[in-house]
Parts: C-alpha cells; sequence; structure tokens
C-alpha cells in the first residue's frame, strides 16, 4: 500500500490542457446548439468499431490515460448506446457490421451526435468499399465530425469530440470550462 | 510404416529462413498431418489459392523441430473436397471453414458451418475465387448461426456482443452457465471482416505492405515486416543490415507498447484501477518517444519494401534508449506492487487455467503458448537477421493462468528493453532502404515473424506486372481464439473479461 501511495504522489498530476476545437473537421451543422442547451459540456459516448484494423480504438482507449484525462473535461464513455448523447464510429462500416452500426444510432436517444474516426471511418481508408465493406461511415449513419488520420492522434480525436461539441461561434474560446 | 522424412524430401521456399515447401497427394496431405502431429509439429498457418480458371490449391504450413514446413495440395477435381487436418490440428477447423467461403475449397470436416459470411453475400459467391466478379445486388437477410445448445436444469445462455461495453473490437460470446459458472463459451466471429484478402489482389505489389500494416493495427510492425521479407526474397534481394536492424527496433517497440496497455488493463480488470493509469501513462510516454525518433506513434509506415521508411540519427536513438530505459524502470516497480497487492493476486492466480498438455493438443501460440509450457519463439526457434547476432532469452511460464501471462509480459516488456538497447548501441552503419526489383510472376515467397501476440505468417504470391496473385496474412489468433473457449469453462462469468484480456487476441487480423 505505501509503495502504491508513494507512486502516487510521486508521478503527481500529469494531465494536459486540452486542444483548440477545428472547424475544419465539421461536416454538418445542425444539433450542436440543442445538445449545448441540454448537457452543457457533460457528455456521454458510445464507441462503435464498425470494422477497424483495431489502430483507431487503440488511440481512444489513450484518451482515458491520465494525460489526456477525458473524463477531467466531464467527458465519458459509456457501455450502451441508451446512455450515449454521441456515438465515437470507426470503419470502414464492414457490410457484418452494417446492422448493429444502425441498431446503434437508432438505440441512441435524441437528440444526437455521430463523429467518424480515422481514414476509413472518414473515406473508407485502404480498405474501401467491396463486396464485404460499405466504406465511410456517412454511407451508413449521418456524420456531424469526420476526423482523418490513420490512426489519428488522441489531440486530434479530441479536438473532433470538442468540435462537435461546441457550435462554431463559441468554439474560438477552446477553454476549459 | 516409418514415418518418413518430410523436410529431407521438401526444398527450400524464399522468404524467412527455414522455409521449405513440398507438393504433395491426397493421401500424403493426411499422411503427413498425422506423422508431423505425432512429431510433435504445429500448424501455422492454412489457406487455399483458386484462381478463376485454374484448379484450387490448398498449403498448411507446419512449424517442426527443422524449421517450418509448407505442403500445398494441387486438387484435381473442381467440387472435390480435400482431407480436414482438424482431427490432427484442432485449430484447423475454422481455418477450412474460412477457405469455404472466401475460396468454395471445402474440407471432409462434417462442420459445414459459414464461419467468415454472414450473409452479407450469397452461399454461392466466393471472393476469393472470382478476383474480377463483382457481387450482385444482395438483400442480407437476418443472419441466425446455430450456436451449440447446452440442456439441463437451470442452465441458461447469456449472449454478447457484437457491439462490447468497452473500447474494442466487436465480436459475438454466447455464454451458457448455471449460476455463475461458465459451462461452455461458444465464440462467433467474423464481424470485421472487411475484404483484406481480395483487396490484396487489386494492390500494387509495392504498396500492399500498408494494407498488411492494417491487418491488425496492433501489429503493424509483424504483418509489414512478414510482408516485405516474402517480397524481398520472391524479388530476389536482401536488406541491408541497418534496415534489419531498425526493423527489429520497431518489433521490439511494438511488443512492448502493447504489453504496456494489456498489464494496465488487466490490473484494471481485476479491480486495480491505479494498475490502468500507471500503465497507460507510461504506454502514452513510449508512444510519444516513437513519435519523436520514428515519426509517428504507432508505427504503421515504419517497414517498407527493401528496408524501413526512416533512418535513425544518433540523437534520437539517445532520445529512444533513455525514454525506454526510465519506462521499464518503472515498470519493474509497478510489478512489485502488482505481485504484493493480496487483492490484483487473488484476481489473476488460478483463473482461465490453459495446461501446458491441452496447450500442447490445442495447439496454444505465441505469447499465451509459452504462459502454458510451449516454449516457441520464432526469434530463438528460426531467427532472421538480426536476431541471429542479437540473440533473445527464451520467456516461459508453465501454469497457463492468468498470473503467468502478465508473468510473462512482465518478463518479455523487460527482455525487449534489454533488445533495444543492444540494437540501438550496436546499429550498423550503411543503407536503411535498397530498391526491391520486381519479383517474377508466380513466385511464392513466405514471410515469418513473431509479433508481439505471436507468429506471424504472411504468403505472398505475386501476380505479372508488379499486381499480387494471392495474398495470406495469418494472425496467431486463429490458434488460440478457440483455446479461450476452454480456458474459461469453470470460471465464473464475471471473470471473462479479465481472462479474455489475458489473451488479448485479434478480431480484425482473424475475421480479415
Amino acid at each position: 500500500m505505501l509503495k502504491t501511495l508513494r507512486q502516487i504522489s510521486a508521478v503527481g498530476i500529469v494531465t494536459e490542457p486540452h486542444p483548440a476545437t477545428d472547424d475544419s473537421l465539421r461536416l454538418r451543422e445542425t444539433l450542436q446548439q440543442r445538445i449545448l442547451g441540454v448537457l452543457g459540456r457533460a457528455l456521454c459516448i458510445r464507441e462503435v468499431d464498425a470494422g477497424s484494423c483495431n489502430g483507431c480504438e487503440l488511440e481512444i482507449q489513450a484518451l482515458n490515460n491520465p494525460l489526456y484525462n477525458l473524463e477531467g473535461l466531464g467527458i465519458r464513455f459509456v457501455a450502451s448506446p441508451r446512455h450515449a448523447d454521441l456515438l465515437l464510429v470507426t470503419g470502414p462500416v464492414s457490410k457484418h457490421m452494417e446492422v448493429a452500426l444502425r441498431r446503434t444510432y437508432e438505440a441512441t436517444p435524441d437528440p444526437k451526435l455521430v463523429v467518424a474516426v480515422g481514414d476509413c471511418g472518414c473515406t473508407g481508408g485502404i480498405f474501401g468499399e467491396s463486396y464485404a465493406s460499405r466504406g465511410r461511415v456517412s454511407n451508413v449513419i449521418p456524420v456531424d465530425v469526420a476526423i482523418p488520420g490513420c490512426p489519428p492522434s488522441p489531440t486530434r480525436i479530441l479536438t473532433g469530440i470538442l468540435t462537435a461539441l461546441e457550435s462554431s461561434a463559441t468554439s474560438a474560446k477552446g477553454v476549459r470550462p | 510404416m516409418t514415418p518418413r522424412n518430410w523436410w529431407a524430401e521438401s526444398t527450400e521456399l524464399p522468404g524467412a529462413p527455414g522455409v521449405r515447401a513440398l507438393s504433395v497427394s491426397s493421401n500424403d496431405w493426411s499422411r503427413a498431418a498425422q506423422e508431423l502431429a505425432a512429431g510433435g509439429a504445429r500448424l501455422l498457418a492454412l489457406w487455399a489459392n483458386r484462381g478463376e480458371h485454374a484448379l484450387p490449391k490448398v498449403h498448411a504450413a507446419f512449424l517442426i523441430d527443422s524449421g517450418a514446413l509448407l505442403f500445398d495440395l494441387q486438387m484435381t477435381d473442381d467440387d472435390a473436397s480435400y482431407p480436414g487436418l482438424e482431427g490432427h490440428f484442432p485449430c484447423a477447423s475454422r481455418m477450412q471453414r474460412a477457405m469455404a467461403d472466401l475460396c468454395g475449397v471445402r474440407s471432409s470436416d462434417p462442420d459445414v458451418r459459414a464461419w467468415l459470411r454472414h450473409n452479407a453475400w450469397p452461399p454461392d459467391f466466393h471472393p476469393l475465387r472470382n478476383p474480377a466478379s463483382q457481387l450482385t445486388d444482395h438483400e442480407a437477410g437476418v443472419d441466425v448461426y446455430p450456436f451449440v445448445r447446452v440442456d439441463g436444469e437451470g442452465v441458461h445462455e447469456i449472449p454478447v456482443g457484437p457491439v462490447h461495453a468497452g473500447i474494442i473490437e466487436p465480436g459475438h460470446f454466447r455464454f451458457s452457465i448455471v449460476g455463475e459458472k461458465v459451462l461452455r463459451l461458444e465464440e462467433r466471429l467474423g464481424y470485421v471482416h472487411k475484404g483484406i484478402e481480395r483487396r490484396f489482389t487489386e494492390l500494387d505489389i509495392f504498396d500492399a505492405h500498408r494494407l498488411a500494416a492494417r491487418v491488425s493495427g496492433d501489429s503493424a510492425v509483424a504483418f509489414s515486416w512478414a510482408y516485405c521479407q516474402a517480397l524481398e526474397a520472391i524479388a530476389g534481394i536482401a536488406i541491408p543490415p541497418r534496415a534489419a536492424w531498425l526493423r527489429a527496433l520497431c518489433l521490439e517497440l511494438e511488443r512492448i507498447v502493447n504489453h504496456l496497455g494489456d498489464l494496465g488493463a488487466l490490473g484494471n480488470d481485476a479491480g486495480f484501477a491505479f494498475g490502468l493509469a500507471q500503465f497507460s501513462r507510461l504506454k502514452e510516454n513510449l508512444l510519444r518517444a516513437c513519435d519523436a525518433a520514428l515519426g509517428e506513434r504507432y508505427l504503421m509506415n515504419a517497414i517498407v519494401p527493401g528496408g524501413t521508411r526512416f533512418d535513425l540519427g544518433t540523437i534520437e536513438a539517445r532520445g529512444l534508449t533513455s525514454a525506454v530505459t526510465a519506462i521499464v524502470n518503472e515498470v519493474s516497480a509497478l510489478r512489485t506492487i502488482y505481485d504484493e497487492h493480496e487483492g490484483v493476486r487473488d484476481r489473476f492466480t488460478g483463473a482461465g487455467v490453459v495446461t501446458p498438455e491441452l496447450a500442447a493438443r490445442l495447439g496454444l501460440t505465441g505469447l499465451a503458448g509459452r504462459a502454458s509450457g510451449q516454449a516457441f519463439d520464432l526469434r530463438c526457434d528460426l531467427p532472421c537477421a538480426p536476431y541471429t547476432e542479437v540473440e533473445v532469452t527464451k520467456i516461459g511460464r508453465s501454469t497457463g493462468d492468468v498470473a503467468a501471462r502478465v508473468a510473462v509480459r512482465f518478463d518479455e516488456t523487460k527482455e525487449s528493453a534489454h533488445l533495444i538497447e543492444r540494437l540501438l548501441a550496436g546499429l550498423p552503419a550503411g543503407a536503411y532502404r535498397v530498391t526491391v526489383p520486381l519479383p517474377p510472376a508466380a513466385a511464392l515467397g513466405v514471410g515469418l515473424i513473431e509479433g508481439w501476440r505471436g507468429p506471424v505468417l504472411v504468403a505472398l504470391e505475386a501476380g505479372a506486372g508488379g499486381r499480387i496473385a494471392r495474398c495470406h496474412p495469418h494472425d496467431p489468433s486463429w490458434q488460440n481464439w478457440p483455446v479461450l473457449e476452454h480456458a474459461i469453462i469453470g470460471n465464473i462469468v464475471p471473470d471473462f473479461p479479465l481472462i479474455n484480456k489475458s489473451f488479448n487476441l485479434s478480431y480484425s487480423g482473424h475475421d480479415l
């Protein structure tokens, strides 16, 4: 126990400031104000791997490490789409995951946001569209913000999530609430 | 009948060192499998090749004492079935079902359920049989999979997935339980099948290493290296020593990155959130060190045909060495905390046991195999450069529980850090990349690399004019997924996430 406490105190708080938002990632402008009105900055995210190589998942997981400390921003990952405000979807959407992705989308209560993560989620990436792949996430469900990268860094993913969350009018501030 | 010396009859194949091949008849195919199994051989991979106008050919790769031995069986009838290997090598079953789905080549295995096809395309469409054919509109029907049912008083089922609760890949688990105790687990995979093998045939042979790196994103170095190893061998060139050393540096970094992630997640699944916070911080530090020295956090683009994408300067090498040293020192302190924590020890010890006997019978491989007495590591047993010079100490345990798989990760992290130190200190001078000439059409090469999960195989057959005729990437998860079904038997449902994480198998690398 003593060693554990010593380690915690030796490391201290390593959380870094979060990045500013980036309007170039925004695909459409619909619900942000409404969601902001309801939620402020408290947000629940359901992550859906709809066919990814697992690279994007590794970087999304990193958002929970102490340096990015996503929960410190009031944002957390939840285990059910019924508890979620935002779907974070990686792709390409495999045909075998298409139904599961649609059902997850339908199970998420309105108003909801969708953020596509990674080159594959944005364009289909190197896998493209085929007998087994539907390609980009927006071929299957509406997407608000798309974050390119293979995989995008946690900072880029966080930028995308915050961009989805902020309306373009307030995005210039980029301050921690 | 005395066992035949298959190895002596075979001829050398381009690719990893110690890979040889032999064409066999249908009778010899079965006889060889039986004799190899009796001699303790392990099945590495199984795949089929079926051109539009050619008769199908089935390939099996085995690991034996002398090296890796490939058999190919040329079928003489388009619709005949070949003798299944599942009787001697149980892990062959799912590979054979996948071959039936993708190539339309059937084995004699009585389990004819579709494996990688979930109704998204019709059963008579075989994506690898007619590479040029397009799928006509197919209305995906309701996908009903005949799970094996367990009957008895008080037995009920828990279906889990494909969308899981955490930030992980999709797959379906069907538990049959009594109370909290698991009687049976049946996995259903294939959800992230995205047509990788067919996609290979659409890419330029000098560009497809990028796809290989994305077969399983956590094993990008292992797959892209195995792909390039096969390509360089059929093109008839050897990479410069510096390139081989830099590739090994990447491979060991990838191993440590994954082990750090798993060690944190395993602590968390045992109820010790402190472990996740600490190890995920160390993993992030290492990813940033990779970014600073090599230009990317995950090494998705580091390995290219002929060598590596980057060279490494002295300053970058020094930065990487000090980052790895600092991380490994902290890991050793955290290991003491894990070892001394009674709650963690209690959850780890005796959970998800795979005995060495069961592991040998089912062909458990890689990291999980080494935790169950299966002391195989390609870096030691079939070393390619630079592992011929920078020797690896083989890690192993025999208790086969979560604790053993954790211990192997701790030991391997330390060993890999030691390797990185030696690789950076002795990095040979010279070129880090050479030009690779166009390989001759129809040449077959096999790459074999010990990734962090286990042996990764890439079989590459060149087509005409810089195209790919066939490329089969094989992840060790194919062997280990069926063993997880055994590891959970008799354990309680709440221990499944912990046991599952202790294997940490790939979905994407398996579903292709």
